[in-house]
């Protein structure tokens, strides 16, 4: 009855830290069991609360990056190195700890496996997040419709989830990857190897003519240079649903 | 319901700053971007902003006759819902108050709208005695695209998404009705200092 009352309001609740996995040397995914949650779609994010012995609290939100069909709900968190929450989650954080969080929130930059057009995200860094929960969603469930994600990193060792994206790719069904690395490539490397530019998503983006939807998640300059990249091409504007990530972010 | 995060010290604003900082907030030097898509690019040839009554456009001025309105500097705390404050920013822009005067209305409530179909509504009394403006230009200089160039809403005693970017004009409404945000579960009036982020806050 008190979920009722409270339906459409997000209220603070806890989530146990059941795991903890490192993805990449800055980058940590905390599996949390929540027994509150009210489900989420892909691509929404939540509000973190951290309280000191003291009293003072500090907020950040962080992107969803486990699909709805999962039972536990995965925030993957980049530490920054002037961040004030991002560090104590990636860097203090222990299993059986408790976090204060509440959400989901966001209604726009969301996917539904329902959706027919083609899929097309385009991921800087850590804005890989709640693009993943996208494509988990659509690993989830069956859609006819292709997907393909255009992923920069700096380094082969700072792709996240890049054994999972690897076999995400292999399946039937699934989608395309193409990754890009800014700054240094492994030997051999004949991929990408430069940020992500016009010419690149010429190669590798769905045609307008496809009718495709586009989700670009990252910095706040690689978003302004995707997204504008994307409507030269010919992407018609509300076709392209952005999410930054500010210096500041966390 | 509070919860002590074991080994979080967290860090604090200056007290002098600290007192600035509506709950849930912190400070930024820098000037992050939040936008849900493109940024768009008018010419101001072709920008034009107009206020909107019930049965089409009652002002409308072109970007040359809108320079020309008597303009104001601005000092003001912004604060960003995303959680981040930045303080003593510097703009200069037409008051609202210049924008409607002589016009004959009986709104309640205004929907700014934008380039890309962005739109953001506001109580009208929100807007009126000095307390919004129509921003062109930050810190000295034309205001960036990224930012809401060539012009944005400026309402700083509410959430910084209300102060809509790329703004082309006001429709002047009768009753409350949500914005592009405020449609996606962000709150309908957006308080800093009660906390308004979110719907039911």
């Amino acid at each position: 009855m008190a979920r009722a009352a409270v339906l459409g309001r997000l209220i603070w609740t806890l989530g146990e830290v059941v795991e903890l996995i490192d993805e990449t040397a800055r980058v940590r995914s905390i599996l949390l069991d929540v027994p509150d949650w009210p489900g989420h779609r892909a691509g929404q994010h939540v509000d973190v609360r951290l309280t000191a012995e003291d009293g003072y609290q500090a907020q950040r939100s962080f992107s969803i990056a486990s699909p709805p069909e999962d039972r536990r709900l995965v925030l993957t968190v980049e530490r920054l190195a002037d961040g004030e929450v991002s560090p104590y989650l990636v860097g203090e954080l222990r299993a059986g700890d408790m976090l204060e969080l509440r959400g989901p929130i966001g209604g726009y930059f969301v996917w539904e496996s329902s959706r027919q057009e083609p899929l097309l995200l385009v991921a800087g860094g850590s804005g890989i997040v709640p693009l993943m929960s996208m494509l988990r969603h659509r690993a989830a469930s069956t859609t006819a419709s292709g997907a393909r994600l255009v992923y920069s990193s700096r380094s082969w060792e700072d792709i996240i989830y890049r054994e999972e994206l690897e076999q995400l790719s292999a399946a039937a069904g699934g989608p395309q990857v193409i990754h890009t690395l800014t700054r240094t490539q492994p030997p051999a490397w004949t991929g990408y190897a430069r940020r992500v530019d016009g010419a690149i998503l010429a190669e590798t983006a769905w045609p307008p003519s496809a009718d495709p939807v586009a989700f670009v998640c990252g910095p706040t300059p690689f978003v302004e240079s995707v997204a504008s990249a994307l409507v030269l091409l010919g992407y018609p504007v509300p076709r392209v649903k952005t999410e930054r990530f500010g210096p500041t972010g966390g | 319901m509070t919860r002590i995060s074991r080994g979080f010290r967290g860090k604090r604003a200056k007290e002098r700053e600290e007192a600035r900082l509506p709950p849930g907030q912190y400070l930024v030097d820098d000037f992050p971007v939040l936008s849900a898509g493109p940024t768009p690019h008018t010419a101001l040839e072709e920008w034009t902003f107009s206020i909107d009554g019930d049965i089409g456009t009652l002002r409308s001025w072109s970007w040359e006759e809108f320079r020309a309105l008597p303009s104001e500097e601005i000092r003001a705390d912004i604060h960003c819902v995303t959680k981040w404050s930045k303080l003593d920013t510097t703009w200069e822009g037409i008051s609202i108050d210049t924008l409607l005067d002589g016009i004959e209305h009986d709104a309640t409530h205004v929907m700014a709208f934008s380039d890309g179909d962005y739109t953001a509504n506001v109580p009208l009394e929100d807007l009126l005695d000095g307390k919004a403006w129509v921003a062109f230009s930050y810190d000295g200089q034309p205001l960036e695209a990224e930012h809401g160039g060539p012009a944005r809403l400026l309402v700083p005693h509410l959430y910084f998404w209300k102060s809509a970017k790329w703004v082309r004009g006001l429709r002047l409404l009768d009753h409350d009705e949500p914005g592009f945000w405020e449609s996606y579960g962000y709150h309908i009036y957006g308080d800093p200092w009660r906390e308004q982020r979110y719907w039911g806050d």
